[in-house]
């Protein structure tokens, strides 16, 4: 072994390499400072030295490989494997995202479709699974600051962590809605054409925050400021559960730093704004001649799952809405009937059926308050989760979206490509040395475009498979998660129920 | 389509069915007249019902016998007893209220025309639950003309009524007409006669502590029991609506989960599982609300209102009383006519005390009846609310072993 891996850093060298990280304040070609960051990608020997990192998990085992669902080369996703374990271990290192996603120039000898000898270290999740780093994240308190119409609501964002690359361990900050969409707005300028599923922030509302601003303190309002504190906080969730994004500085800025630059250009885009550029995107696909003709048959056959999957999740949240409302307007009408059976119990002269009559009034009254928190549980536990999912699914088209449009501009390249080759022909036929020189130069320019090209192509492929694997486990996780909480808030419901009644029988019986 | 199936007629009416159907009222049958209704057929616009009566009193040519009646016979019978002066001072047995499918058929309806644009399953599935609507709605209406007849039977006067027994008996059409539009006009000035009469009436003080307190009592229950009816139909209403929701979240849940074998699918498929279970549950546990406290309230509103009409027929009576007696002192004071006042006077005063005497028993009977009736349907009602939420319960807790087994 003639290089020595850059060794695991310890916890000085660990602050070293923070605070140099945050010194450099975002410059991402100052890159002479971080030895160990630059050391890993550009070395190939990298590849070679198996299992020499000290803390790295021992590869456990393909399988999991293949359950994965990959079909085709395991060793496109090597790069990235190594990637992710690089960042475990070396979580100073931010720009080792940045330098991944432009290693191809430095490592051509890195071949996507050759099988050399790559160890494949396990997939990310396990490495993840297994990572000793903590980070929980609150959105909280909910404030209103200002007056009229220039009134907004700061949230409170509370973070805990054991990740080394935060300067504390506790700390929190106040950030208003538009610095969220700020937040989406960064990263899915820097991630989505690679081919990342960036998490979809809340959508605006101009009729709820108006209500908000006015100061109107009713039920609505604070039912829209729960039900968008609680959207945000599933939004940052999302996001620092995606590795490649939790290492973006932006993300790191905005959990720590405490006063952000307001963002602007929010005021055009947001969630809703996303979506829709998303599917004018996909109509501009669609309509383009150049029909792709794939490889293989796993992104045609996974974007129609995705759209048959978004297609019932809408129609899922549809109804769980009506029951949202139905159920509401159930506890309405208990409560109603509990009030009218109380006067009828006042009115019924027989003392043991008053009573009675009176202690159903309140039970009715008791169901009134159950159905109260059931809607509110089928609101917030499965009808917002359905809600995130179809906007989420919107994100994953779009990947898909993007990687068509990077092979769009592959194969355009490679046309351009062709056409000064022939501009080089003529010339060459035509005898006409001075241009001829200037074709050879467009030629060159052009050559090295198309390679780069392909080569983007090919890692927006692997990005893609690889996002989309990554985002199914969590969202099948998710419902899962959900779901059970969700049946689970009913059982207690019945529970209740059955002591409400339990409570109601003996008086029914004592009536005589 | 649809409505061919109905048009059969088909005997909706099993053995099991016919279990607790007089379940408002709480009556005493003895064994010399018992009626029931052992049949009911469905034909497009009416519904035809078997009267089955079983008697040991002589004035029946035999001790068992049956004849088919409509629900405008029911409706005569019970107008001959209100028109009766004999009856006035009895609380008439409110009338069944008109069978009414409009609303069910209007639905089947619709879902036959709009099977294009659903699946198979869903289909059927909505076919059956409207189906099963309007089985409920039909066993209804078949319970509360038994009712009727069965509260007639029990009345130590009405059952030995002429009528009653020609309807019992007369194994033929009755050829009751429908009231014809000038009879219909009749009915409603009378109506508003006597409504206004009534607060002439209720307004004059009764001497008789009883009657007033009754009086009161009543006008302010009958509002009240209206008032408790109007609301527990909403909240019914919206509970089925709910439960209607959860059986469309089951078939889009099966359908997610049907779209692949993967473990979320095979997750979603179970929920979709538990869900159609419990939604029958809340199904059944509106049509429970439904039977034992709407139908509940809806009978005593109408007994309410009958009563009501008693005390206002004996308010009647008693003006009819004084006013003679004020024509008895004035010819008396003239010394002219003083026979004839005198007999007004008496039959006046003879009429109201009978209807006072037999009005005073009806009244604690209907006081009985009424928590009897009230004890019964709340203890049911508890019954049934725990025994399907103890159902539901079981229900999550098993899907839960599983869910939670299973990730």
């Amino acid at each position: 072994m003639e290089r020595k891996p850059p060794p695991f850093p310890d916890s000085e060298e660990q602050e070293a390499h923070s605070e140099k990280a945050e010194e450099e304040s975002g410059d991402d070609d100052d890159d002479d400072d971080d030895d160990g960051g630059e050391d890993i990608f550009t070395g190939n020997d990298l590849f070679s030295e198996e299992g020499s990192y000290p803390g790295v998990q021992e590869p456990s085992v393909d399988n999991q490989h293949a359950s994965n669902g990959l079909r085709s080369d395991d060793d496109e996703q090597d790069l990235f494997a190594e990637a992710r374990v690089e960042l475990s271990l070396d979580r100073s290192s931010t720009k080792g995202i940045r330098e991944v996603t432009r290693s191809s120039p430095s490592a051509p000898d890195i071949s996507y479709k050759s099988s050399t000898s790559k160890m494949s270290f396990e997939k990310p999740e396990e490495e993840e699974s297994n990572d000793k780093f903590e980070l929980n994240i609150a959105v909280t308190h909910p404030e209103k600051v200002g007056d009229g119409m220039n009134a907004y609501m700061v949230y409170k964002v509370s973070t805990q962590t054991t990740l080394p690359m935060f300067k504390s361990r506790a700390f929190s900050v106040r950030r208003r809605f538009s610095d969220f969409l700020g937040l989406f707005e960064k990263l899915s300028e820097k991630h989505a054409q690679n081919g990342y599923i960036v998490p979809l922030p809340p959508e605006k509302s101009v009729v709820g925050m108006t209500k908000v601003k006015v100061g109107k303190e009713d039920t609505s309002s604070t039912e829209f400021v729960e039900k968008r504190r609680a959207a945000l906080e599933r939004y940052l969730h999302r996001v620092v559960s995606h590795q490649n994004l939790l290492q973006d500085p932006d993300v790191r800025e905005f959990l720590e730093k405490d006063e952000l630059p307001r963002a602007v250009s929010t005021q055009t885009l947001s969630g809703a704004g996303f979506l829709k550029m998303i599917n004018k995107a996909s109509d501009a696909v669609n309509k383009m001649t150049i029909k792709m003709n794939e490889s293989d048959n796993w992104f045609e056959e996974k974007l129609q799952e995705v759209e048959n999957e978004e297609q019932q999740l809408r129609k899922l949240h549809a109804v769980v809405d009506a029951l949202v409302n139905h159920r509401k307007d159930l506890c309405g009408n208990t409560a109603v009937f509990a009030k009218s059976m109380a006067m009828l119990g006042n009115s019924e002269d027989n003392t043991a059926l008053s009573r009675a009559l009176s202690q159903l009034a309140e039970v009715e009254d008791k169901m009134e308050q159950l159905h109260q928190e059931q809607a509110s549980n089928d609101f917030f536990i499965f009808a917002e989760l359905l809600a995130d999912y179809v906007r989420l699914l919107g994100g994953v088209r779009n990947c898909f979206d993007q990687r068509i449009k990077t092979w769009q501009r592959w194969q355009d390249a490679q046309s351009t490509l062709q056409k000064k080759r022939e501009v080089e022909a003529k010339l060459l036929w035509a005898n006409k040395p001075d241009k001829l020189q200037q074709a050879k130069d467009e030629i060159t320019e052009w050559e090295a475009k198309v390679t780069q090209y392909e080569r983007d192509f090919e890692r927006i492929c692997a990005t893609v498979r690889k996002e989309v694997l990554r985002f199914e486990k969590e969202k099948s996780n998710d419902f899962k998660v959900h779901i059970i909480k969700y049946l689970e808030s009913l059982l207690v419901s019945q529970q209740r129920l059955i002591k409400y009644w339990e409570a109601f029988l003996p008086e029914a019986k004592a009536i005589s | 389509m649809m409505q061919e199936g109905l048009d059969d007629g088909p005997d909706f009416l099993s053995e099991e069915d016919r279990g607790p159907r007089a379940v408002n009222v709480d009556l005493q049958t003895d064994g010399t007249l018992q009626v029931d209704i052992s049949d009911a057929l469905s034909e497009r616009d009416k519904v035809k019902f078997t009267v089955h009566t079983k008697s040991t009193l002589p004035s029946f040519k035999q001790n068992e016998f049956s004849v088919v009646r409509q629900h405008e016979e029911f409706i005569w019978l019970h107008d001959s007893f209100v028109e009766n002066e004999e009856y006035a001072g009895y609380i008439i047995p409110p009338a069944p209220p008109r069978p009414d499918f409009d609303a069910s058929r209007e639905k089947l309806q619709k879902l036959g025309e709009g099977e294009g644009s659903m699946t198979k399953e869903e289909f059927t599935k909505m076919k059956q639950e409207l189906e099963a609507e309007y089985l409920a709605i039909f066993k209804k209406t078949v319970a509360m003309h038994e009712v009727f007849l069965c509260r007639v039977a029990a009345h130590p006067v009405l059952r030995k009524d002429l009528n009653f027994h020609v309807f019992l008996e007369y194994n033929q059409d009755l050829s009751v007409r429908g009231k014809n539009k000038k009879e219909k006009l009749e009915d409603f000035f009378k109506n508003v006669v006597k409504s206004a009469d009534g607060v002439l009436v209720a307004g004059v003080k009764d001497v008789d502590d009883f009657f007033e307190h009754e009086k009161t009592f009543l006008l302010e229950y009958h509002n009240r029991v209206k008032d408790a009816s109007a609301k527990s139909d909403r909240m019914i209403r919206s509970h089925k609506s709910a439960a209607d929701d959860i059986n469309r979240i089951a078939s889009t849940l099966y359908t997610l989960g049907t779209q692949d074998s993967t473990d979320v699918c095979k997750f979603f498929l179970k929920v979709s599982e538990l869900f159609e279970k419990t939604r029958k549950i809340e199904a059944r546990v509106a049509a429970d609300e439904d039977l034992k406290l709407a139908d509940l309230l809806k009978y005593y509103l109408r007994e309410s209102q009958a009563a009501k009409d008693l005390l206002y027929r004996r308010g009647r009576a008693l003006v009819d009383y004084e006013n003679a007696n004020k024509a008895l002192d004035k010819a008396r004071a003239k010394n002219k006519d003083v026979l004839q006042a005198e007999t007004t006077q008496q039959i006046c005063c003879q009429k109201f005390e009978k209807i006072s005497e037999s009005a005073k028993q009806e009244l604690i009977d209907f006081k009985t009846r009424r928590v009897a009736a009230f004890r019964k349907n709340l203890v049911e009602l508890a019954e049934l609310e725990l025994k399907h939420a103890k159902g539901n319960l079981q229900l999550l807790q098993s899907c839960l072993g599983v869910l939670k087994g299973d990730t």
